[in-house]
């Protein structure tokens, strides 16, 4: 029970922040349909950022900040202008090659520019244990947890109750009507992006004392992220989340109680179950589209 | 700056192929490495130690009287592609290929080098590599039939276990590591309790220390990559695992301790290649690294390092640039410091291209890995 209990905890720190990552997936394909395969890569960068606020002498609470404003610029802003705006009109296709050349960029970038190394990142908070029905459990983890949950409700807040998330929404939903109501589309995509960018950021603080800052951490954010998307439901962000969990929860259930050495395959069984027997994912909505 | 010199020597490295009076003043030998993917780590290392050695080489006049011409080519840390690497290099006639270092290239790269009679000098430890009569294949490092005898008489002698844990990587490297670890167990009658294989680039490890804990080893063996090492030591200390936690070079390096921080102290384990040894040549050769490079180099750089000087030894040795020779005289040499200081340490070649040398048995203490015993030659 005690061993159950810590990997539920571990699992769900780790899947928490696999939904965030997500969120932002799920987030870009709704305004603008762009399937952003750097959305791993997005993950690495900011921690090297806050690596560089360090370095210059910066504390880690100003670091963090420091970026996610970088990532903010860099990964909302330019990303939209540069890559997504220009693109996006020849059509989804090319979009996906784009940010998939991205992705190699930022790889390569954050090796040459930094190291090839893995550098050691600092905890949100010290490493100290409670006891909960004799199992340990980590308060890195239960920050981690926190941090997330967090994360979620004030995105939550922010599309459901506030008037911007509405216009957001509708934006998602259907831009021409929204157009026609006077919301202002492309700015409501263009925050889409600056909200993909905190998101990215936060999960880049809360993921990196774990794996370590390292330039190819993206590969296996990105791939566990856009599984959680497809298994949750790629067109909800609530679905998403769900996704993001699941995954983290049964990666260690199954290394743990089924077999180690199989352990990369369960979540791509559940995928291709969900694939199968519900494709739309988990609690997402069927959409027809004109062609 | 570094990065202008290699593009430079590069360019001219290429150039170097198609001009006659360049090729006779130099001797060909491309390295084949980990340069991006996930071998970055190891193949960066590689090539340092290895470049390092080169420029002193060249600057003295090089081997007899040419300089040492190496482009690098990069694997991106995938076995297909080092094999069309090797593809690449053979039709120009190479002396010698260094690398790669990750044993799943290496297996698939020496079937074409021993074809084409070119000895290579890799950095791979898998005990397979020289286990298939190729005698073309060399290493710079101990293969696994080397060092698992030294840390099984640990595990018995010095640890006293009656019983172990195995955590491995599932790689070529964990594989062989883990098959020669169980029988070098087996052979002294300690029992593998827990036989864990987890992933390469693996992060998350609570799963896996549960089920070490669950199964109550006298000790658990730890045979992951760098990485990943650090991250298990950081879960093993989060969920108190208190048993001896003892590994291999991968688990005692500076760069684990570094990233794993407090977690590593206590382990334990044999070391084969440390910038740490107690030995003032590899220190004077860490130095020059850290000068030259801004980074405390692991036991690859000193691979690549020692590699060349190999090559530099052999060669001079038969006096003539000749592939076929070379691996003649490679097989069974012993090469002193004395007769050739950038070897560091004495070392001697078997008739597989097997190493076998000095190695240390060493501990974390406070932040840094500390050697407490030198441990024989295996074959002395």
């Amino acid at each position: 029970m005690a061993s159950f209990i810590q990997l539920l905890v571990s699992g769900l720190a780790t899947g928490a922040i696999y939904a965030l990552i997500a969120v932002g997936f799920t987030l870009l394909w709704q305004t603008s349909q762009t399937i952003n395969f750097a959305q791993g890569e997005f993950v690495m960068l900011p921690a090297f950022f806050v690596l560089a606020a360090m370095n210059a002498g910066a504390p880690f609470w100003l670091a963090c900040l420091i970026g996610i404003a970088l990532s903010i610029v860099i990964l909302g802003v330019l990303f939209k202008l540069i890559i997504v705006d220009p693109m996006l009109k020849y059509g989804v296709l090319p979009l996906v090659i784009s940010t998939i050349a991205l992705s190699l960029f930022l790889k390569e970038s954050a090796k040459d520019f930094y190291s090839s190394q893995a550098q050691p990142f600092p905890t949100l908070v010290p490493a100290t244990d409670i006891h909960i029905f004799d199992a340990v459990i980590s308060t890195q983890s239960l920050a981690v947890l926190a941090v997330a949950i967090l994360t979620v409700v004030a995105l939550n807040i922010l599309l459901t109750k506030t008037r911007l998330g509405r216009q957001m929404q509708a934006t998602a939903q259907n831009p021409t009507l929204a157009r026609i109501l006077g919301i202002p589309v492309q700015r409501m995509v263009l925050y889409t992006f600056l909200l993909n960018a905190v998101l990215v950021a936060i999960a880049s603080i809360l993921v990196s004392p774990i794996y370590l800052a390292k330039f190819t951490n993206g590969e296996t954010l990105g791939m566990a992220a856009f599984i959680a998307a497809i298994i949750g439901g790629f067109n909800q962000v609530r679905g998403a989340i769900l996704g993001g969990l699941i995954l983290g929860v049964l990666d260690n259930l199954s290394a743990a109680y089924i077999s180690s050495q199989y352990r990369g395959a369960f979540p791509l069984i559940i995928l291709i179950a969900v694939i199968l027997l519900r494709p739309q994912g988990l609690l997402g909505r069927v959409e027809e589209r004109t062609v | 700056m570094f990065r202008s010199a290699l593009l430079a020597s590069v360019i001219v490295a290429g150039v170097g192929v198609a001009s006659p009076v360049f090729a006779q003043s130099t001797v060909y030998i491309p390295a084949i490495l980990e340069l991006s993917g996930a071998g970055a780590v190891s193949g960066t290392n590689f090539r340092d130690g290895m470049l390092l050695a080169i420029d002193e080489i060249n600057a003295k006049g090089g081997i007899l009287g040419r300089k040492i011409d190496t482009p690098l080519l990069d694997t991106q840390s995938d076995a297909g592609i080092s094999r069309a690497q090797v593809q690449k290099v053979l039709d120009n006639k190479p002396f010698v290929i260094l690398g790669p270092v990750f044993s799943g290239s290496v297996l698939v790269d020496m079937l074409l080098t021993q074809q084409a009679e070119i000895p290579e000098i890799v950095g791979g430890e898998a005990a397979a590599i020289t286990q298939k009569g190729n005698p073309y294949v060399f290493r710079t490092s101990f293969g696994q039939q080397f060092s698992m005898p030294k840390i099984a008489n640990y595990m018995r002698d010095g640890v006293k276990a009656k019983t172990v844990g195995v955590l491995w990587v599932n790689n070529d490297f964990g594989k062989g590591g883990r098959d020669t670890f169980v029988k070098e167990m087996n052979a002294r009658d300690i029992k593998v309790v827990a036989d864990i294989s987890t992933e390469s680039g693996q992060a998350d490890f609570s799963a896996d220390v549960v089920k070490l804990k669950a199964a109550n080893a006298d000790a658990v063996f730890v045979y992951l990559n760098e990485e990943e090492s650090a991250r298990f030591l950081r879960e093993a200390k989060k969920q108190g695992l208190n048993k001896p936690l003892i590994g291999e070079t991968t688990l005692l390096g500076q760069k684990v301790i570094d990233l794993a921080g407090e977690a590593a102290n206590g382990v334990r384990g044999h070391v084969g290649l440390t910038v740490d040894a107690p030995i003032p040549a590899v220190q004077e050769f860490a130095a020059n690294f850290k000068k030259r490079f801004g980074y405390a180099c692991d036991h690859n750089g000193i691979k690549g390092y020692t590699a060349v000087y190999f090559i530099k030894h052999v060669t001079e040795k038969i006096g003539k640039f000749d592939s076929k020779a070379f691996a003649e005289a490679a097989h069974g040499i012993t090469i002193s410091p004395k007769d050739q200081p950038g070897i560091l340490m004495e070392a001697t070649w078997d008739k597989n291209g097997d190493i076998d040398r000095i190695s240390f048995l060493g501990e974390v203490v406070e932040g840094k890995q500390k050697i407490v015993e030198t441990l024989p030659k295996l074959n002395k």
